[in-house]
């Protein structure tokens, strides 16, 4: 690999910008893309892999091309800066997530308790606007407390967030979906919500709870039929 | 930092390459059958013997660090090829019966 090459890699992570490094086999020839100097099926290929996120060899006219897909991190926005989101957030990172822990009240979201976490003391609504969740982005409410799990899930609902997950036991969230009902959300739309959230693993510590989330995330990232809860009742 | 993420196995090998070490990368191309790493792993290698990453459990690291010796000396590519009809992955011991490609490359 190039110098040249790797500043160009270097620089689209940095602008969380999706590329493809593309490798010529055997002979290690390699270009970013997209990259309109290249053939509009090489192109096409690599926009495939982004999509996916899956990288692989594909053969084009009569060579092998390895399309190493270099996405921007998916990301979690965890609503509460509760004991369970001391236990998610660490654990998420090397899942592949960047995280930001969300809560309003300053004494729950500091560095004290979040060492090398990204932490936002906006209230939640303020907070998912800014991030703007898109179809790489899951939302995750933590905090039991209709003022700050509610508005955050309003305005996860109104997003593509591929995940929105709120902890409460069966009958919190009833009550949290009349509420959410009220604001004008259709059963149809809050059937996206995965509540109680996680995996059901019978998880009772905050660690078996954060090991809950992070495998319905994985699931539902990785297509697992273990994700589908959608209609279920 | 994820250290677990094959971009920061890249941004590993390429502070090492800064450093003034002599490092080449190995990345998993393709997969057949079971493997335990998918393709775009990656595993980094220095002349004096640091490594980080993965392109298997385990258990083709040695002869890639071997590979990877000879093109950090050579600077040409290879594309290795392991499996189970393969004499080198019977010696390496490629257990999980799958098949991997994994392109060795210098970085200059």
């Amino acid at each position: 690999m190039t110098p040249e090459t790797l500043l160009a890699l270097e620089a689209a992570k940095a602008a969380k910008c999706p590329v493809v490094l593309a490798t010529r086999l055997p002979d290690g020839e390699q270009c970013l893309l997209p990259d309109s100097a290249q053939s509009a099926e090489l192109n096409e290929a690599a926009a495939k892999v982004l999509q996916s996120d899956e990288s692989g060899t594909v053969k084009i006219g009569n060579t092998d091309w390895f399309l190493h897909a270099h996405n921007p991190p998916l990301r979690l926005i965890v609503v509460g800066a509760v004991h369970i989101a001391q236990a998610l957030a660490p654990f998420a990172a090397p899942c592949g997530f960047a995280v930001t822990v969300v809560d309003p009240r300053r004494s729950f979201g500091s560095d004290e308790r979040f060492p090398g976490i990204t932490i936002s003391n906006l209230w939640p609504d303020e907070a998912i606007d800014a991030f703007k969740p898109d179809s790489r982005t899951a939302v995750v409410t933590l905090t039991h407390d209709p003022k700050l799990d509610d508005p955050a899930l309003d305005r996860a609902l109104k997003s593509d967030a591929f995940y929105i997950g709120s902890l409460g036991s069966r009958r919190t969230h009833a009550a949290r979906l009349g509420r959410l009902k009220a604001l004008g959300h259709s059963d149809e739309a809050m059937a996206r919500i995965r509540g109680p959230v996680g995996l059901n693993i019978e998880a009772v510590t905050a660690p078996e709870i954060a090991l809950s989330i992070i495998a319905e995330l994985v699931a539902v990232r990785r297509g697992s039929p273990l994700g589908d809860r959608v209609a279920k009742s | 930092m994820n250290t677990t993420d094959s971009d920061d196995i890249l941004a590993t090998a390429a502070g090492w390459r800064a450093a003034g070490e002599l490092v080449a990368v190995a990345t998993v191309t393709e997969t057949w059958g079971s493997s335990p790493r998918p393709a775009g792993s990656r595993l980094a290698v220095t002349k004096s013997g640091k490594m980080a990453g993965s392109v298997s459990g385990g258990c083709i690291e040695g002869a890639v660090a071997e590979a990877a010796m000879k093109t950090i000396d050579s600077g040409t590519p290879q594309l290795l090829d392991f499996g189970v009809t393969h004499e080198r992955a019977w010696e390496v011991g490629l257990a999980c019966g799958g098949k991997v490609k994994v392109f060795v490359e210098k970085l200059s």
